[in-house]
């Protein structure tokens, strides 16, 4: 967090590196100090386009990573941005997952079903349970893609496959490509063994909202309690901090109680 | 302590007064066309025989704020343009409206909004007393006809004004002036008497699902125009603007927005969480009704001020509906 006496304020951050994740997302490494927790997003902005809440997808020292697709007048904007240049940024703001607090341990067991660019919020959570085998017994990955032009983290997921305590699967929704099933992520929710389990797992689940929603149903339908799944929203803001009421869902603000939410709570939020 | 000053003796202490304040009430706009919280220098130009048309929140929180200039690769912030205090005359509903946005902009999410919380610290009220209540006023169903959050009250006659001065550091002024007993008076009742809907976590989605809210699909046009008189709503909408092309040097503004507004709750791959007027009309409702008082613990977010219904284009009546949404739900429950 930066100026506490301003929150609104934004300040420049040097773009270090963009990798081209695919034609329509890429990734941008910017200088960034403060600490920040898996899942928790920044406002990003550049002068005269505006201003965008976009998920942290990657943390270093003194580097934070922004998967970002090409959607917006804002993003529009990024995707001008070279090396070098400055993006301005206000954060982090948000609830994380709650990783420290509920998802690692040596007995637990986490599955992640991400959609499409809906895997980069979680990225950092994987990576870390990557890094530290010690921390859980398994990490199950659903990951799915419209198709393999838009298939995000190729190499990384590569290499995720490959590890012992990981099992993956990448789906692509309509389409065959090699490393990749076919079908939907919910389609594959009853390949993961829930009953070895014995009661130690939790579910994250991000991507476009029926596809959560259909996901957590799908969960359910297996056996798993609505308290051990997670997911995170995405909504429009102007702020971040509570003010501007636009990510506003009944009395529950998404930027502050959000974006990642207990299902038992995210169940009773409706329009 | 009341006292009884001539109007062209009030006009001399606004004058007094205007060296440390600005003073601000409800006055004909430039157009000559609606009232709205402008800038005054004479009780004669106070309009009292009409409702004013927008709330006093524009007064300490304008319409359009800059928050930032871009400037030679960094942000700078815009000062103040006076160390002046603010007066503003206003009646109990707005006296009432202005904590509902003190909750959202200095207490919800534990953070203060500098941008509203520099100018509101500045903001003193002279109360008017109601003599009696406007056609659509339903404040007495609120709570919000009374109001106790000001530094002087008044009275204004044809040729004089009676003033109970509050706050001490005022009575300075008034030394010379003629005593007079002067106790406010607040209004006890409206001609309209507001149902207020009982809306609980119990009911929330069964009340949201209700085929009531269809009627506002075709009905609203989705002008926001409730919001912006309203004196309680807060919502903002951020806005980049670029002085020259190809240059970097510009800035961020702010400027109200509404939850009535088609583009409210779009993001940018082009999804609408709320999709018709009917899930807008519902998500003020609620708002007004229950998510603040869940919230912030202190009763309804609405002041019944009734700008709403003699804003709307369309004729639609949000005390109508409330009272009409407080009938539906009283049926079920019996």
């Amino acid at each position: 967090m930066q100026d506490l006496n301003n929150i609104m304020e934004p300040s420049p951050h040097r773009i270090l590196k963009i990798t081209h994740e695919t034609q329509a997302e890429f990734t941008f490494r910017v200088d960034f100090h403060y600490p920040s927790r898996h899942g928790q997003f920044c406002m990003l902005s550049i002068p005269k386009v505006g201003e965008a809440p976009i998920s942290i997808s990657g943390r270093g020292e003194d580097w934070a990573e922004f998967t970002i697709r090409k959607v917006g007048r804002l993003t529009d904007g990024v995707f001008e941005l070279r090396e070098g240049n400055n993006i301005y940024m206000r954060g982090p703001f948000g609830h994380p997952w709650p990783v420290e607090e509920e998802f690692e341990g040596p007995e637990q067991n986490l599955l992640i079903i991400s959609g499409g660019t809906g895997i980069a919020p979680v990225r950092t959570t994987i990576i870390y349970f990557y890094e530290h085998p010690e921390k859980i017994r398994k990490l199950y990955l659903i990951a799915g893609f419209k198709d393999v032009s838009g298939a995000l983290f190729n190499e990384e997921r590569e290499k995720w496959a490959a590890a012992e305590h990981f099992h993956t699967i990448y789906t692509l929704d309509n389409s065959t490509a090699p490393g990749f099933e076919t079908g939907m992520v919910t389609a594959h929710i009853n390949k993961i063994p829930f009953e070895e389990f014995g009661g130690n797992y939790h579910v994250a689940i991000v991507g476009p909202p029926p596809m959560m929603h259909f996901s957590a149903l799908e969960c359910m339908k297996q056996g798993v309690p609505a308290e051990k799944i997670w997911v995170s929203y995405e909504r429009k803001m102007q702020c971040a901090v509570g003010k501007c009421g636009h990510c506003k869902v009944n009395e529950t603000y998404v930027c502050l109680e959000g974006p990642v939410f207990r299902y038992t709570t995210a169940r009773t939020l409706f329009d | 302590m009341g006292f009884h000053v001539d109007r062209s003796r009030m006009d001399e202490i606004l004058g007094e007064l205007s060296k440390e304040y600005k003073i601000y009430g409800p006055r004909l706009d430039a157009q000559k066309k609606r009232v709205r919280f402008g800038k005054i220098t004479s009780v004669d130009q106070i309009v009292t025989d009409r409702q004013s048309d927008y709330s006093a929140k524009e007064v300490y929180y304008p319409i359009l704020q800059v928050m930032f200039y871009f400037r030679d690769g960094g942000v700078e912030k815009p000062g103040l343009d006076d160390d002046k205090e603010i007066l503003i005359f206003a009646r109990a509903c707005d006296i009432n409206a202005i904590k509902r946005t003190d909750s959202i902009f200095l207490k919800n999410g534990g953070t203060e909004d500098l941008f509203y919380k520099r100018l509101r610290e500045k903001v003193h009220f002279i109360l008017m007393e109601c003599a009696e209540s406007f056609e659509n006023c339903f404040c007495a169903s609120l709570g919000s006809n009374v109001a106790q959050d000001y530094s002087m009250a008044v009275r204004l006659g044809k040729d004089s004004l009676l003033v109970s001065v509050k706050d001490d550091k005022f009575a300075d002024l008034f030394k010379s002036e003629e005593k007079e007993e002067f106790e406010v008076r607040f209004i006890s009742e409206n001609k309209k008497k507001l149902r207020i809907p009982d809306i609980s976590r119990a009911n929330l989605k069964e009340v949201s699902d209700l085929d009531f809210w269809k009627q506002f699909d075709d009905k609203c046009i989705a002008c926001g125009g409730c919001n912006t008189v309203c004196g309680t709503c807060s919502c903002f909408d951020t806005i980049d603007v670029i002085y020259e092309e190809g240059s970097s040097e510009g800035e961020r503004r702010r400027t109200w927005s509404g939850c009535m507004l088609e583009e409210f709750t779009r993001t940018a791959g082009g999804g609408r969480a709320r999709k018709t007027q009917g899930a807008n009309m519902r998500f003020k409702v609620f708002h007004k009704f229950y998510d603040y008082g869940q919230r912030f613990g202190e009763g309804h977010m609405c002041v019944g001020c009734g700008r709403c219904d003699i804003r709307c284009p369309k004729d639609i009546s949000f005390f109508d509906t409330v009272c009409e949404l407080h009938d539906i739900i009283e049926e079920k429950n019996n």
